[in-house]
């Protein structure tokens, strides 16, 4: 018995070491790491942080980046009231209809709407941006290896390119980025924002809250996957127990 | 010990239809060895896990729309809209990664204690069969969210069909429904992805009818002999099968809940895109030793005939193994080159997960400047620079394991079978295992 389990977590450890090997073998960069508060099995997400995230994504990411999967109601997830959702969607118009007469009209975000999408199409995009198309973010961060960390790094990581660096023009030199070449200038400067809770807007700390709103963006649910993963596994290991009890005493009888 | 009804109803079936009499002896009375260890529980894990894919899978394909403008989307729509459909997903996209870490080890227990060999042969392929045919279905379900690896996956997985001469490319477009990987292709895949799973059931049933007519090998090799040998099916070991899976289930969960994209891509969070190649393109992991053979070939039909020749020579092993001896623990050379096989497996996986032109190890020194393969030179000395002396790449490696894997099957086997000196056998399943627990029994023979 004991070998068997000592078997199958060797196993299990070659195969994590094989995914990871996988993995790792994508980029060499050492990324920042930060030990986030959705961190761990019982790490949920900091709701004052995300909320400043929202703010930092609203005022500053959303000039190109949409967040197209993303619906306004959701938000009360993270603490937001109804009013406030109410007033975040009415901030931008939608095309509907058509209406009884057939026309499209445009209409004031409501609840239901997800984030809008700054550009009408990816060639509209590319077109403002130097030919370069910045990605809807709403699974940025499961959409990257190590996502938060690497997001957090990224926004962190502009410096001014090494001497012997061709950098073309109209890029930025990224330390995390792959290939250093990155189309995005530098989003975040020292108070870029001026956050409502008196949060001092550094960089780093607005860094940090706009990645915990894209984390919670790319997977809403983990509080309640965590939760549930608790009690299933509690379960379990007590079914195990009772199992193994009844199988001792179900085999009693034969040595 | 055969089956009696009381009830009724029950009686009036039976003698109409034998079924209930027929589940009575395959899950109650069925004779088994009583020596099975817990390796024999992966069987049972494994029928447990297609159960588990087919229900969460037709739960999902309530939800998920196959068309290449809306599949992505609408994963995210169970993911995020859906009552807990984040779980339904999680579970089937982790549970085809348990299913086959399940039937993976069934099949090395299988190979360790000899199960292929006479009478179970047939046993044996419709096993193998059942394992093609998860990995048509395995490959098929990961296109469906048509992300980036999905896209990919299947543009490089079908496109080796056009290695096959003359036909080929005629093939791959009859594959696609088209020039290209694109919405008739996923419509085909979503198709063939819920048919396959119930293909699977039906030789599943096959798989247990021919079980059930050789009956369960057992660690000794011995076959049963008498009365002694072996014990019902139930109790015994259904609740030893139960606690196998309660503690699989925990290891299952703790993927599930905690980390439950390991196993997955982070490319594939990326909507698929036709015009953008990533950087890497890798299969799922139970893919990636297959993916090292096909790679370790420079030639492209020698790399598809080699991938699946890996796993046709399988069905040739009942015949390749000359050994009449079953278990590996009384062979004891087959003993020591199955671990050297079973490392190899496991090499040629990580091999799989490995980029196809860097090297696992280097060694650096000085070397000299070459510019389109001539050395440069200065005042007659030729100019150096740092640079790799010595590199182990990872073709050779994966060239080197590809080789060890039929050098096993091919000529190992069926050569040891003829020198190896085996051990004694005991005499019967029942005196192997008083022999184990009897400390009397183990000072006599000491």
């Amino acid at each position: 018995m004991l070998k068997l389990i000592t078997s199958l977590s060797i196993a299990a450890l070659v195969s994590m070491g094989i995914a990871g090997g996988a993995h790792a073998s994508g980029g060499a960069i050492e990324l920042k790491s930060i030990s986030w508060h959705h961190g761990g099995m019982f790490g949920t997400y900091d709701r004052a942080s995300a909320q400043r995230g929202v703010q930092v994504y609203r005022e500053v990411c959303a000039g190109c980046h949409g967040l197209g999967l993303i619906a306004f109601r959701t938000l009360a997830d993270l603490g937001f009231s109804e009013e406030e959702i109410k007033a975040i969607a009415a901030e931008s118009d939608y095309v509907d209809g058509p209406d009884g007469e057939g026309e499209m009209f445009e209409r004031p975000g409501k609840p239901f709407d997800v984030f809008p999408t700054p550009f009408p199409n990816e060639n509209a995009a590319r077109a403002s941006n130097g030919g370069a198309f910045p990605p809807d973010l709403s699974l940025i961060v499961k959409a990257r290896a190590d996502g938060d960390n690497y997001l957090y790094s990224l926004l962190t990581g502009y410096t001014d390119a090494p001497a012997d660096f061709e950098l073309p023009d109209g890029m930025s030199y990224n330390a995390y980025f792959a290939g250093h070449k990155i189309a995005m200038p530098s989003p975040l400067s020292e108070d870029a924002v001026e956050y409502s809770d008196g949060t001092p807007a550094t960089v780093d700390q607005m860094a940090q809250d706009v990645t915990v709103f894209l984390t919670w963006a790319a997977e809403p649910k983990m509080e309640q996957r965590k939760s549930i993963g608790l009690r299933v596994i509690l379960f379990l290991l007590i079914l195990a127990g009772l199992f193994y009890a009844v199988k001792k005493k179900v085999w009693s009888d034969l040595h | 010990m055969s089956f009696e009804p009381k009830n009724s109803a029950v009686k009036w079936v039976e003698e109409r239809l034998p079924i209930m009499g027929m589940l009575h002896h395959a899950l109650y009375e069925y004779p088994t060895p009583k020596n099975l260890s817990y390796w024999w529980t992966f069987g049972s894990l494994a029928g447990v896990m297609l159960v588990v894919q087919i229900v969460s899978g037709i739960v999902l394909a309530m939800h998920y729309t196959p068309h290449v403008d809306l599949a992505f989307e609408s994963v995210e729509h169970i993911m995020r809209d859906v009552n807990y459909g984040w779980l339904l997903r999680y579970m089937h996209a982790n549970g085809a990664s348990m299913f086959f870490i399940v039937v993976y080890l069934h099949m090395f227990r299988g190979l360790y204690y000899g199960s292929y060999k006479a009478p179970r042969e047939l046993l044996w392929w419709l096993g193998l069969i059942i394992f093609v045919l998860m990995m048509a279905t395995a490959f098929m379900g990961y296109v469906l969210p048509w992300g980036q690896m999905s896209f990919w996956g299947a543009t490089v997985i079908t496109n080796l069909f056009s290695a096959i001469p003359i036909v080929g490319e005629s093939i791959v477009s009859w594959l696609w429904g088209g020039f290209s990987v694109d919405n008739p292709t996923l419509n085909r895949f979503f198709s063939l992805h819920y048919l396959l799973p119930f293909v699977i059931v039906g030789i599943v049933i096959l798989h247990i009818w021919a079980l059930h007519t050789s009956g369960s090998n057992n660690p000794t090799g011995v076959e049963i002999k008498d009365k002694q040998d072996s014990i019902p099916f139930h109790p015994y070991y259904t609740v030893k099968d139960l606690f196998g899976l309660a503690i699989f289930l925990i290891i299952f969960s703790a993927f599930l809940f905690y980390a439950p994209n390991y196993m997955g891509h982070p490319d594939n969070y990326i909507p698929a895109n036709p015009l953008v190649t990533p950087a890497h393109i890798v299969p799922e992991w139970y893919f990636l030793p297959f993916y090292a053979i096909l790679r370790a070939v420079p030639d492209k039909l020698g790399g598809v005939l080699l991938m699946f020749g890996a796993i046709a020579v399988l069905f040739a092993l009942p015949w390749l193994d000359k050994s009449r001896i079953r278990s590996a623990r009384f062979r004891p050379i087959f003993k020591q080159l199955f671990w050297v096989f079973g490392a190899v497996c496991v090499g040629l996986t990580y091999m799989g997960g490995q980029s196809a032109d860097g090297n696992i190890a280097e060694i650096h020194g000085m070397v000299p400047v070459m510019i389109d393969g001539i050395a440069q030179m200065k005042d007659g000395v030729p100019l150096m620079e740092e640079g790799v002396t010595f590199a182990v790449t990872n073709v050779l490696v994966a060239r080197i394991l590809t080789v060890y894997y039929f050098l096993h099957l091919l000529v190992l086997l069926p050569v040891i079978g003829l020198f190896e000196k085996p051990r004694p056998l005991p005499a019967s399943i029942s005196e192997d295992v008083l022999s184990k627990t009897s400390p009397v029994k183990e000072a006599d023979n000491a």
